[in-house]
């Protein structure tokens, strides 16, 4: 009979489908994993003869070279599907792509991409695993994971931590992830905001809705400001980014009113001085470059949790 | 003309004549010949071809007020033949088709060459003129003309006629030409780019969402305008609890207002479009559980008058594809009548009930033949058998199109013989 495998998913395409036990073991799988980025030879043969395909339809520099890293220091080879490149520029459909992609037999594809739900119609499609590296305004799993790593390397825990996240709750997949994610691992996440842009429904997410930005700060553990799409102030959501800047960007005064011991999260790429005050994205209670480390070790155990291990 | 064709012990359910009960219907030249509670007399019947009903129910052809037959313009969806054979396998004699095809029906030509191509069909099909010119909610298209060609109403439907002056101008106008404007009730501000209910799953899925105040918004604007002009307006697939309060509100004020809902409103809520299925992604969107029990509460009080599916044939081509991008609609002549017969064992609507609002209702509020089995009437007839369960599949699919959410859901009851003018358009 065979053995339940310990990590029982194909693909990773939202935290809402991984149990507690499952972030446990990636956070865990991660954790262990972390060091080998720190050998001098960096890399390890686990993955040897697979074959990870990163599919990128949107600009990414972070998370698309951080996929990279990963599976190459796990000695899987690696292809770079950026969408200018592409077919789907000569107008063919992302159901042909992902077709054509698994004629290729690829183990893993990665897939970023504009629309909510393109990495569930992928995965519908091909055989192959499918993580979901940022899909519409959905969800961004391996960021959310990365994040529980930091805060748990950091704080030693995650269950009972009060987590205040800040700025565009509703189009912010990282947002989306990280409320599920906390939620699931005993945090209680917090959201302050514009409240044209805080979701109806968020609270049925887990989600306590601050009436403030110092409400939700308030003596939160972890406080994460989310980055501010310039392009928002059209649609209309807020009268300007000058606006945006004093009442809800995350000032030396606000974070003051964490605790003395909370820490600074922010999922990059930052607008420094719109959502957070430069001195606390540098300053020494910021962990902004521990989330980018830990992405990689992170990235390392969702690819050897579900192609490795056999 | 023709044989005489004689239904034969059937449950009779012919709410225009207050009957509901055991007998033989009679046909003859394409007409209703007589109905005979208990059994004809054998000397009126002599020679007449048989069909035993065995107690299944004979009721006056079922008509839908509301579809889209692609034709012409996206006969790659469905045509008028292959949409009226839908119809047919439903228990429909007769539809009324939405103006927004390719050129789009707000012209004398338009409407003639659909008149046309139904001649040869398997249903009697009622062309719905647009509102504007091209649909583009501007200027009014030449809706005299339109009507003397044999539209029976005019909408936009597809959109809303955002310009208020042009919707109330459309109303009065129709005073002259005995039309009736029917609303595609959206605020477009408010639903422009949604994709979906808005609320949790929205929010979850991390789609766009459509406030059912976008609906409602706009159902209160055209009963507005349908009091201060004092014409009839009919309301399209009504979605929304509020919208089924304002209306019950309105017509007890004495407002000439009618509405529809379809199927889908009463049987699906949101969590159908979970996992991003196109399948169940239309407009207005899937609601809540609270909407659907008003919309049972509505359509069983009388809010609302009738069921009319917004059958909307897509191909893979607009279905099979990221959700934001998918074409909004679905498939339903085939599924409208099983779906409502669940309201009925449900105890939502009486048998007499549900003939109303399928066939009674529609003919009423369009001006057009059916909905009774008067002695002389057309004979556009439907028996259904209310018990027979089967597994709706994509194999049963008579239209061009399969876009239907209903697919391997187990079904209770449905047509089993559909008659137009007395002929067999459809047979089981």
């Amino acid at each position: 009979m065979a053995t339940e495998k310990p990590f029982p998913h194909k693909h990773v395409l939202s935290l809402a489908d991984l149990s507690p036990a499952d972030i446990h073991l990636v956070l865990q799988t991660a954790a262990s994993f972390k060091e080998i980025s720190q050998r001098a030879i960096k890399k390890v043969p686990t993955l040897r003869g697979k074959t990870v395909i990163n599919l990128f339809f949107e600009p990414s520099t972070r998370t698309r070279l951080s996929f990279e890293v990963a599976a190459k220091r796990m000695s899987a080879d690696t292809f770079n599907i950026s969408n200018s490149g592409s077919s789907t520029a000569k107008g063919e459909t992302l159901i042909d792509t992902a077709r054509n992609l698994a004629a290729m037999n690829p183990d893993c594809i990665i897939i970023r991409h504009s629309r909510s739900g393109s990495a569930r119609l992928l995965a519908d499609h091909i055989k192959a695993s499918v993580i979901n590296a940022g899909d519409g305004t959905h969800e961004h799993p391996s960021q959310g994971l990365l994040d529980l790593m930091t805060v748990q390397e950091k704080k030693g825990r995650l269950d009972g931590l009060k987590v205040a996240i800040i700025g565009d709750i509703t189009h912010s997949r990282v947002a989306h992830s990280d409320v599920i994610g906390f939620t699931k691992m005993g945090a209680q996440v917090h959201v302050g905001g514009p409240a044209t842009l805080i979701p109806r429904g968020i609270a049925e997410m887990g989600a306590v809705v601050a009436a403030s930005v110092r409400e939700a700060v308030a003596d939160a553990d972890v406080v994460m400001a989310l980055r501010i799409q310039k392009e928002r102030q059209q649609d209309p959501l807020f009268p300007s980014l000058r606006e945006y800047a004093t009442f809800f960007g995350i000032s030396r005064e606000v974070a003051d009113l964490a605790k003395p011991d909370a820490i600074i999260m922010h999922p990059g790429p930052i607008n420094r001085g719109v959502e957070l005050d430069p001195r606390l994205a540098d300053g020494p209670r910021s962990v902004i470059l521990d989330q980018v480390t830990n992405g990689v070790a992170v990235r390392m155990a969702l690819l050897y949790l579900i192609m490795g291990g056999d | 003309m023709g044989q005489a064709l004689l239904l034969k012990g059937g449950r009779i359910i012919d709410p225009a004549n207050d009957i509901d009960n055991q007998g033989d219907l009679l046909i003859e030249g394409g007409v209703i010949a007589g109905v005979f509670p208990g059994s004809a007399p054998k000397e009126r019947v002599a020679g007449a071809e048989v069909v035993e009903a065995n107690g299944k129910w004979l009721v006056p052809g079922l008509i839908d007020m509301h579809v889209h037959l692609r034709e012409p313009g996206e006969e790659y969806k469905e045509t008028i033949a292959t949409g009226t054979l839908a119809a047919a396998a439903g228990g429909f004699t007769a539809v009324a088709c939405m103006p927004n095809t390719k050129p789009a029906n707000d012209s004398e030509s338009v409407a003639a060459f659909i008149l046309a191509q139904a001649h040869a069909a398997s249903a009697r099909v009622y062309p719905v003129g647009a509102i504007s010119r091209e649909l583009r909610g501007e200027t009014l298209a030449p809706l005299g003309e339109m009507r003397r060609t044999g539209v029976v109403a005019v909408t936009d439907d597809g959109q809303p006629v955002g310009n208020s002056q042009l919707m109330r101008r459309a109303m009065e106008y129709g005073t002259n030409h005995e039309l009736l404007v029917i609303s595609h009730a959206e605020e477009l501000s408010l639903s422009e780019n949604g994709v979906m209910n808005e609320g949790a799953l929205a929010s979850r899925m991390g789609l766009r969402g459509i406030p059912h105040i976008a609906e409602e918004i706009m159902v209160y604007r055209d009963l507005a305008l349908a009091r201060y002009t004092g014409r009839p307006l009919h309301i399209a697939h009504v979605s929304t609890r509020e919208s089924v309060d304002l209306i019950r509100r309105a017509k007890a004020q004495g407002c000439r207002v009618t509405a529809e809902t379809a199927p889908h409103y009463f049987t699906l809520t949101e969590a159908a479009v979970d996992r991003y299925n196109t399948s169940a992604k239309m407009n207005p969107p899937l609601r809540t559980a609270e909407d659907v029990a008003a919309i049972r509460a509505g359509l069983a009080d009388g809010t609302l008058d009738a069921i009319a599916t917004d059958h909307a044939p897509h191909s893979e081509l607009e279905k099979e594809v990221e959700f934001d991008l998918a074409a909004n609609g679905i498939i339903g002549l085939e599924t409208s009548l099983p779906l409502s017969l669940a309201l009925v064992r449900d105890g939502v609507l009486t048998p007499r009930r549900l003939v109303e609002v399928m066939s009674c209702n529609p003919a009423r509020i369009l001006g057009v033949a059916g909905g009774t089995l008067s002695y002389g009437a057309v004979a556009d007839v439907t028996m259904i058998d209310p018990d027979a369960g089967f597994v709706f599949t994509e194999a049963d699919i008579r239209s061009k199109s399969r876009n239907s959410p209903f697919i391997g859901w187990e079904m209770q009851g449905r047509a089993v013989l559909t008659l137009l003018a007395g002929r067999v358009t459809f047979r089981r």
